[in-house]
């Protein structure tokens, strides 16, 4: 007996919520969508494809909130970094535009992460702030025109390009995940993420530099979203300001539904990915059973409610 | 030299405080605080509320700077900038308000900013520290399922076990303890003071602050009394007894 409860905490009951509502949801769609397609190898990589913006960053996100803090701008970051490598590529090589669309991410979350890390302003406030400039910015930079982008090696590399078969979305995903996995569970630096989160005061006199965690969560937070405005860039060979602009909820709830505290303190980069197929396949289930825009948004936030209410109530027991 | 002859028979103190003042902002929270303390030495320190006990805790461990004053450590004054310096130098608290991360494992918390790591890449070692601090609360006796377990499902007994084993561990000088049994029951803290004694075997300079007179008188060899940020006095236990420090503490004579 108490074996198996011992057992049943190292299986970390709140995580397996996950795994258990991915497998059912995964089997509902699986019984009743067979006709549709679902199970299709083709639909199902398309579920992938889709969804590696959202997974990656997700990744960032399960960062901020581990260390106590949020970031609700990183779509407008998409939208803004998509739009800058778009822009750049168009005078100059395809490396350049790279660094221009990673770099804006990175400068927009350090500057959050400035604000957040040492002037103490919430990051809710801060982010809810940038987020609004930045959709604004987004806009204003090329007149709510959408940007072709037209290089090939880019489009590639970011968007319908294969390596050894394997599409190269998920490639970054497998990538993003694997490493995004072992720097929050096998580092220093991870460990510190966590500790921030749980019990800042604690973390600093341990002498961790809880200033500089946040800075860096916050960061990486503005660098993930820039690669997703890649991915997206490559993928729909094209930038536009709207990209990015619905991605707030769902990435949110990915990372709530795979077991990432909203206080801080607890997460998971594993959990996160699932949680993104798992609102990647609502997507698609919801598409192939044929519900039209408006019934597809209203069923996918009751179940997003329903599966963050779970997840939460778990994590408070 | 004389110092060096004189060395000899009385080495220089662990910690020695002199003419240390503190104030934030305008309030004056240390007057002018001055105290000897030596190896193998346990001093309590007395005070009522807002006496300026864990601000004095929280300028030797580097928390807090001194407004004015000076510190030194084994005879070398030393200025610390935060309390990781302090931390290097040999200084461990144990503080009043539990410094643990609740959602993580008891050994995390043990090697907190501290993680051990191995090569090639530089990653955690995750067994290692597990094993090391199971070894450690073994060998203190503090009675938890086991290193790997969360500190949110430990009593408040077992978790100030877990942060007095971690000052043991790193401590090379000086431990600082803030209130270690505030929130404990009578076989908690006996338990606890065990520990402490046993830090004075180690022969570590120990403060403890506390509000338990018995618990002074059990511990300390010395007992320096703070009313409202002024040093009224310091006392060996052997010489004194619960009235003269009642009265030192409040600053009505004991005599009735
Ligand atoms: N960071 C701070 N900023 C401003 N004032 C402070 C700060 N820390 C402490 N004080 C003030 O300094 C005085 C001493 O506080 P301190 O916490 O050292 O008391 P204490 O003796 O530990 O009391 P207790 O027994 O209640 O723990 C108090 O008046 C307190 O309000
Ligand atoms: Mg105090």
């Amino acid at each position: 007996m108490t074996s198996s409860l011992s057992l049943l905490r190292r299986l970390d009951l709140q995580r397996s919520v996950i795994y258990v509502g991915f497998l059912a949801i995964f089997l509902f769609f699986a019984a009743t969508l067979y006709d549709d397609g679902f199970l299709t190898s083709r639909n199902l990589t398309n579920i992938v494809l889709q969804t590696a913006p959202a997974t990656i960053m997700a990744i960032g996100l399960v960062f901020a909130l581990s260390a106590g803090e949020i970031d609700l701008s990183f779509g407008s970051v998409v939208a803004v970094s998509a739009l800058s490598a778009a822009v750049v590529m168009q005078s100059f090589p395809m490396v350049v535009g790279i660094l221009a669309g990673l770099g804006a991410g990175a400068l927009i979350g350090a500057m959050n992460g400035i604000l957040v890390a040492y002037l103490r302003l919430p990051s809710f406030l801060v982010t809810l702030a940038t987020m609004g400039l930045f959709a604004g910015i987004a806009r204003s930079m090329t007149d709510l025109r959408s940007i072709p982008v037209l290089n090939d090696t880019f489009t590639g590399i970011f968007g319908s390009g294969k390596l050894f078969s394997i599409p190269s979305l998920v490639l970054w995903t497998i990538f993003a995940v694997a490493i995004g996995h072992i720097v929050y569970r096998s580092t220093r630096f991870g460990a510190h993420v966590l500790a921030t989160g749980d019990n800042a005061r604690a973390a600093q006199v341990s002498g961790i530099k809880v200033p500089r965690i946040r800075l860096g969560v916050l960061t990486l937070c503005g660098t993930m979203a820039g690669l997703a405005g890649l991915l997206y860039a490559g993928r729909l060979q094209a930038a536009k300001y709207t990209l990015g602009e619905s991605d707030l909820m769902t990435v949110i709830a990915a990372v709530i539904v795979g077991g990432t505290a909203l206080n801080g303190g607890k997460g998971s980069i594993i959990g996160a990915l699932l949680g993104s197929l798992l609102m990647g396949m609502l997507n698609n289930g919801l598409i192939l059973m044929g519900l039209d825009v408006s019934d597809q948004m209203i069923v996918r936030g009751l179940i997003i409610l329903i599966a963050v209410a779970v997840s939460l109530r778990d994590t408070s027991r | 030299m004389a110092g060096s002859i004189s060395s000899v028979s009385s080495p220089d103190p662990v910690l020695a405080l002199a003419n240390i003042h503190k104030a934030f902002g305008g309030i004056v929270a240390i007057e002018d605080f001055s105290l000897d303390l030596h190896a193998g030495e346990i001093v309590a320190l007395v005070g009522d509320n807002g006496a300026g006990k864990s601000t004095l805790v929280k300028i030797v461990s580097g928390v807090h700077r001194p407004t004015s004053g000076e510190i030194r450590l084994d005879g070398d004054p030393v200025s610390f900038s935060d309390a990781s310096s302090a931390r290097s130098l040999g200084i461990e608290v144990v503080y009043q308000d539990l410094a643990l991360a609740d959602q993580q494992p008891v050994y995390m918390n043990m090697f907190l900013g501290r993680e051990l790591i191995k090569p090639p890449f530089g990653l955690l070692d995750r067994k290692r520290m597990h094993r090391e601090c199971q070894q450690l609360v073994d060998e203190l006796d503090v009675r938890i399922p086991s290193a790997g377990s969360v500190i949110r499902d430990l009593s408040g007994g077992q978790r100030q076990g877990i942060a007095i084993a971690r000052a043991t561990h790193w401590a090379s000088k000086l431990v600082l303890l803030d209130e270690p049994t505030a929130a404990l029951g009578v076989a908690e803290t006996a338990k606890v003071e065990e520990q402490v004694a046993s830090l004075k075997e180690k022969n570590l300079a120990i403060l403890i602050i506390s509000h338990s007179l018995d618990q002074v008188f059990r511990l300390a060899d010395r007992i320096c009394v703070l009313r409202r940020g002024q040093q009224i006095g310091v006392r060996e236990t052997a010489k004194t007894d619960k009235n003269e420090i009642v009265s030192m503490i409040t600053g009505v004579s004991g005599k009735s």
